[in-house]
């Protein structure tokens, strides 16, 4: 292979890697809303709270694995006390008025994030045995860490997946996207299911702000950056589509990298360039049913 | 409804002879600060206008403020004061074009969808700001000499003030005459059944457009205004922070009563003044307050007084 063949696989590589990682924050988003209808904002600081535990676990534990097993639980507590505390009182109201109490929960985390870790950027050591680069041809090579990232969110894609199609929840999750009043009425505990929901997607989005920790360092606002990149997605997706996150995520990932290599100054608009497209071609998004949710 | 319907005239009588009055006793500083609330307010009502009567959600409403201010930038001379009576007009018809396109796209969504692409746009703006060398790109830009307007003199505290007074006065006349026309009567009728409205042979997407366009000039006539203020612009002028806060302020205030959100502008900013002047993190006591004032005001500070009055409101 060519020297420029090489610089666009390792290009193709980077933009699924972002695109999978994406899709673990995109993915508890998009559920949230189909199966809860809750528009949440503050998904993006768990993201945030996820690399920031990875990073203050990492110093501790001085390992990097036994970090990420503490710290999921860690975020899934925190998050359905949230739910508990500040969602559920919202079910039932209009979508602004959850975007207003997430939007103050995005000031008041942030606020809390940089009172206890100030506002430096810090950054977080990739694990010793992945701490090497693969070599491709000449001087281009490929870190091994990014490989790994891609194989655990493809792992956690494929397990989301089986849990979906396979288990009791999966299936509730399923009937709930489709009709959530009739899941009420057929007896499934709908209350058991939202917490189960809100429970997975915070632990998706903090997982992934964990893996990204060594790549992406750790740094204020990190949460809303993502969290609007996922809003990107979930619109291209369809709202409440695993498959359409997926494929937005991937979609997204790619347009991004390229954007970056090919037109850096306009990089931070490809996303919402391909986001008007697929609205003008499709308004519910690719695999959305119904634009009006 | 039909009591109050004949005090609110009388209330917002005397709020605005005591404004007019208020530079005659007020100090400079707090005559920037009230100036800042109204150019707010303005910001809020036309907010509102989507909010609260065309039941249109937007979380991007940011983005044509930022268009309004960096309007002014790019329409002054750099070391010369720019005509106020022909870049005023200008920045705000850049900013109803903006959102006549803006509005072609993310009209074709709603619900959820809309607060979503309403807010993807605004951000998109910001990159574009962000990233762009000639629109200075993360640093912002500086508008070094204030328009002169003949008239009157903006650099002046106390004339700067009355022409917030006059944007804020002059915007709820027009959207409260609108309101009563029948194209206001139409939006609410979208708001409350948009499906009942197109049976009804209207062509609810244009009513909705023009809507959004309106809203999106008015929000640059605030957006103008800040820049002239401050002279100072940049990318945070498009955030979804600013878009949030004035989303706040519609609801805290009251949506849907245009007087609501001067309430709103009012009590936010002057919050955010004395907590940033308390403490550093004075986004975390803010968070604080919207998540309770969500949480146990459900029809804003109007609301309340509703319900003060008794069980008939």
């Amino acid at each position: 292979m060519s020297d420029s063949a090489i610089f666009f696989l390792i290009q193709i590589l980077n933009g699924i890697q972002e695109g999978l990682l994406l899709f673990l924050v995109a993915s508890g988003l998009t559920l949230v809303f189909g199966i809860m209808g809750v528009i949440n904002l503050a998904h993006g600081s768990f993201y945030m709270l996820g690399a920031y535990l990875a990073f203050a676990l990492a110093q501790l534990t001085g390992n990097f694995f036994i970090a990420i097993l503490l710290a999921v639980p860690l975020a899934i507590v925190f998050g359905l006390l949230l739910e508990a505390l500040l969602f559920r009182p919202l079910y039932a109201r209009d979508h602004l008025y959850q975007v207003l109490l997430t939007y103050g929960l995005i000031l008041a985390l942030e606020e809390v994030r940089s009172l206890v870790f100030g506002d430096d950027v810090h950054g977080v050591a990739v694990p010793r045995f992945l701490d090497f680069s693969i070599h491709l041809k000449g001087a281009l090579s490929y870190p091994a860490y990014r490989l790994f990232m891609s194989v655990m969110c493809l792992a956690i894609a494929g397990g989301l997946w089986l849990m979906i199609q396979k288990t009791r929840l999966g299936m509730a999750i399923r009937a709930g996207s489709a009709n959530r009043e009739m899941v009420q009425s057929l007896g499934i505990d709908i209350a058991w299911v939202y917490r189960a929901v809100f429970a997975l997607g915070v632990a998706l989005a903090a997982f992934a702000g964990m893996i990204a920790a060594p790549v992406a360092s750790v740094f204020p606002g990190m949460g809303n950056q993502i969290l609007i990149i996922s809003f990107v997605v979930v619109v291209i997706g369809g709202i409440g589509s695993i498959k359409g996150a997926f494929l937005g995520s991937l979609l997204i990932g790619l347009a991004d990298t390229f954007g970056q290599v090919f037109a850096p100054e306009l990089a931070g608009m490809t996303v919402y360039v391909l986001m008007a497209a697929v609205l003008l071609w499709r308004p519910a998004g690719l695999f959305g049913r119904n634009a009006a949710r | 409804m039909k009591p109050r319907a004949s005090i609110e005239p009388v209330l917002l009588a005397l709020a605005l002879i005591a404004l007019i009055v208020f530079p005659l006793l007020g100090a400079k500083f707090y005559l920037q600060l009230f100036a800042k609330i109204m150019i707010m307010a303005v910001f809020a009502m036309s907010l509102d206008l989507l909010v609260g009567y065309a039941g249109l959600v937007s979380f991007g409403h940011a983005a044509f403020y930022g268009i309004g201010a960096y309007m002014l930038w790019w329409l002054s001379p750099q070391y010369a004061a720019a005509n106020f009576w022909l870049t005023l007009p200008a920045a705000m018809a850049a900013a109803a074009l903006a959102a006549l396109a803006i509005g072609l796209l993310v009209l074709r969504s709603s619900g959820v969808y809309f607060i979503m692409v309403t807010l993807a746009f605004a951000q998109m703006f910001f990159y574009f700001a962000t990233g762009s060398k000639f629109f200075g790109g993360s640093d912002g830009v500086y508008v070094y000499v204030k328009p002169a307007a003949f008239l009157f003199d903006l650099d002046g505290a106390a004339h700067f003030y009355y022409l917030a007074l006059a944007a804020m006065a002059g915007t709820y006349l027009l959207l409260r005459l609108l309101i009563g026309t029948l194209y206001g009567r139409a939006l609410l009728g979208i708001k409350s059944n948009e499906t009942r409205m197109r049976s009804l042979g209207y062509s609810t997407f244009g009513y909705k457009l023009a809507a959004f366009a309106l809203a999106g000039s008015l929000a640059g006539l605030a957006g103008y205004l800040d820049a002239a203020q401050y002279g100072f612009v940049n990318p945070d002028l498009f955030g979804w922070r600013l878009s949030g806060l004035a989303l706040m302020m519609v609801i805290l205030g009251g949506m849907g009563t245009l007087y609501g959100p001067i309430i709103g502008a009012f009590v936010l900013v002057l919050l955010q003044d004395a907590l940033s002047d308390a403490t550093k993190h004075w986004l975390l006591p803010l968070g604080i307050f919207i998540i309770l004032a969500v949480l146990f005001l459900p029809r804003g500070l109007s609301g309340l007084a509703r319900r003060a009055e008794g069980p008939h409101g």
